[in-house]
């Protein structure tokens, strides 16, 4: 669907879920060292209908329905990485990747370190995170925090359909393994405007997707939607939110978070996953250590609470997730203080 | 199977190898066994922490890597895989280099001696944790299919006991599925550090579980190189005309402790051991060879004292090499400058 603005720009409005199918297909396109595999990627076009019809345009030797076994769609993956070609490798749901955690963490990321970069391992492992969506204990988690502690390894979690063309482009160029992130209930649920045209976005930079200058914000994921959303209905009370969107969580980008926080001198961070052990804890342990005498409060970090994971019931779902009422008390808090 | 008969009188059945490929195949395991030797004594004369042997297995290996095409093939190995290694192409200078942990080490001395990496030659790296790799052999496989590159295929190798591994029995499951070009040589040697083959699997060899995969599976003499090369070749020609993967099991000994850092007195009897010695694939292959009449006993001796002087040559040169400098531990984590924390200019 195109609006009439974005005509005159050369964009083109779409959802997440649309900006990771379009830039997948542009990159088979473009590569043929790119494959996609996976669990049901080919004739059911993947279960969020991401790849359909990839099959029919590429073929099965591109389009790649694997085995029900997560260590070796990951494993063959980097097989095919260390001889050359560019997979991308789809873990169905996020909470799947367990079994393939010793080829991400053991093998993958290792891949160039083990032999002194006589081999590398460009590879994308994409998969559906996250919850809001009703998917209960085994289809909402986050996992980042269980990988950002890894060296070798490349986490984005872009939340814009122009920021997961960017990305997602970059992390196919990226000589090395990369885990790709995409918030499932932003899915349908967030829209933009996306260039046309290759591009790719630097891993490892965040964006100031609002400026402000009382409070800074820092999130990602589904939670950076509610946290726009918070900062603008404070804009009404005159409280000024700047929300920076981390989009790249390894490497991470400390310019924009120092300058912003030595602006506003305020430091929120909200994040899906569990609080304890988060990456609000390094981000909050970096500017502990770069500018703490540049804050004027506490940092204070709103996340998933420490349980294993959300509940199926609506009741344990919502207790689970941080809602935008609570973004709007604590940054009201934060710029009051 | 074409047989020759020699000057002795006694037949060969040869596998069509030449004279040249025989007695390169004796090298080979006089090679293994010379530098296995090497690094168990470096261990105890405190020069170097860690050595690992495959003392046992020189039959195996010194077959399979005559099966090897190189320049085509690719090599996935495990850590017991000396005589691939050296078989394929890599030097004694480069075994030491990483037995001493020197820079001469492709690795940069940062892995455990036996984990080689030699890109050239087809020899690609692996970590410690067991069957791991096979999955990546398989997407080595499919790469070659992908591009059709026919005429290539990958050898994954891997100890019995690793057979129990998830990712083994999903790597033989992908390859089986897609028909990829890819040999899971296994080296059974009977013991998984101090675990026997009975409690790793109820089945009696590894190969039968090539029927719940639908691939072939063979069972060969691991003691004798040319039994195992015979199988190796054959599978490897199945695969790079197409014909998809299969097992072969190579049943052979583990002579020595898992490695320096094991005592295998804890829990294997010295009349197993010595049972087994009998077999020794090394004075037994030399045997066959000088009773065929390949080499006579004097060129047999020659070919031990070359091995031990190009051992002696490889571990002065090595010892002689500087460590891998300290900063040397940053470098290759990922491409280029690698920090955690982007600073970009504001
Ligand atoms: C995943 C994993 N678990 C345990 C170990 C420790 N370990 C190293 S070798 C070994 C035994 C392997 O036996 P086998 O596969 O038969 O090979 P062999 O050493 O006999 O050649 C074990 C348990 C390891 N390296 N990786
Ligand atoms: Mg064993």
């Amino acid at each position: 669907m195109m609006t009439a603005t974005a005509q005159q720009t050369g964009a083109t409005v779409m959802t997440n879920v649309e900006a990771v199918r379009s830039t997948l297909h542009d990159a088979l396109v473009r590569d043929d060292r790119v494959l996609i595999m996976g669990e049901d990627v080919g004739a059911r076009g993947n279960v969020f209908l991401i790849t359909k019809g990839f099959l029919e345009e590429f073929g099965a030797e591109r389009i790649i329905d694997t085995p029900l076994a997560e260590a070796s769609i990951v494993g063959v993956a980097i097989g095919m990485a260390m001889e050359g070609l560019r997979p991308i490798a789809e873990i169905q749901f996020a909470d799947f990747i367990y079994p393939a955690f010793n080829q991400i963490v053991g093998e993958a990321a290792k891949t160039r370190y083990r032999s002194n970069g006589d081999y590398t391992c460009p590879m994308v492992i994409r998969t559906p995170y996250g919850g809001g969506v009703r998917g209960a204990l085994s289809h909402s988690v986050s996992i980042e925090a269980l990988f950002y502690h890894v060296p070798g390894l490349t986490i984005l979690a872009p939340s814009t359909p122009a920021d997961i063309k960017g990305l997602l482009n970059a992390a196919i160029e990226c000589p090395d393994p990369v885990l790709f992130l995409e918030h499932k209930k932003t899915y349908r649920s967030v829209k933009g405007e996306v260039p046309s045209g290759y591009y790719t976005i630097p891993i490892g930079k965040a964006d100031v997707k609002k400026t402000g200058t009382q409070v800074t914000v820092v999130s990602y994921g589904y939670n950076l939607h509610q946290a726009l959303d918070a900062a603008n209905r404070l804009e009404a009370e005159g409280i000024s939110v700047e929300v920076i969107d981390l989009r790249s969580i390894r490497p991470m980008d400390k310019t924009t978070i120092l300058a912003s926080v030595r602006k506003t001198r305020k430091l929120l961070i909200i994040h899906e996953d569990n609080k304890f052990g988060g990456i609000g804890a390094e981000i909050s342990a970096m500017v502990a250590e770069e500018a703490l005498f540049d804050l004027d409060a506490p940092i204070r970090r709103l996340c998933g609470p420490d349980v294993p994971a959300m509940g199926y019931a609506l009741t344990l779902e919502e207790e689970f997730m941080t809602s935008t009422e609570q973004m709007v008390d604590a940054m009201r808090d934060l710029a009051r203080f | 199977m074409a047989k020759t008969t020699t000057a002795h009188g006694h037949e060969l059945d040869r596998a069509g190898l030449s004279d040249d490929q025989l007695v390169a195949m004796l090298r080979n395991m006089l090679l293994q066994r010379q530098l296995d030797n090497r690094g168990f004594q470096l261990n105890r004369q405190g020069k170097i922490p860690f050595a690992l042997g495959s003392e046992g297995h020189e039959a195996v290996q010194a077959g399979a890597a005559m099966a090897f095409a190189r320049g085509r093939d690719v090599l996935v190995p495990y850590y017991r895989d000396l005589g691939l290694a050296l078989g394929v192409g890599m030097t004694p200078f480069e075994i030491l280099s990483s037995l001493f942990a020197r820079d001469t080490d492709r690795n940069g001395g940062r892995q455990f001696p036996n984990h080689y990496t030699n890109k050239d030659l087809g020899v690609a790296s692996i970590s410690s944790i067991i069957a791991g790799h096979c999955t990546h052999a398989v997407g080595i496989a499919a790469a070659f299919k992908y591009r059709r590159e026919s005429g290539r295929a990958v050898i994954s190798p891997t100890g019995e006991g690793a057979t129990s591994q998830g990712e083994w029995h999903e790597s033989v499951n992908y390859a089986a599925v897609h028909e990829l070009p890819v040999v899971f040589l296994v080296e059974n040697n009977e013991w998984a550090i101090s675990t026997p083959q009975s409690m790793q699997m109820k089945v009696a060899n590894v190969a039968d579980k090539a029927a719940g995969y639908g691939i072939p599976g063979v069972v060969c003499d691991g003691f004798s190189p040319i039994a195992t090369y015979r199988a190796m070749h054959e599978a490897l020609e199945r695969a790079r005309s197409g014909g998809g993967p299969s097992i072969v099991e190579a049943k052979c000994y583990r002579y020595l402790s898992h490695s320096t850092d094991d005592d295998d007195r804890t829990y294997r009897s010295r009349d197993d051991i010595e049972a087994h010695r009998k077999l020794d694939p090394v004075p037994r292959f030399e045997a066959v060879l000088i009773d065929a009449g390949v080499l006579d006993a004097a060129a047999a001796k020659a070919l031990r004292q070359d091995v031990l002087r190009e051992t002696n040559e490889a571990t002065d040169a090595a010892e002689a090499q500087a460590y891998p400098t300290p900063q040397s531990l940053y470098t290759n984590v990922v491409a280029g400058d690698y920090r955690p924390w982007q600073e970009f200019d504001s």
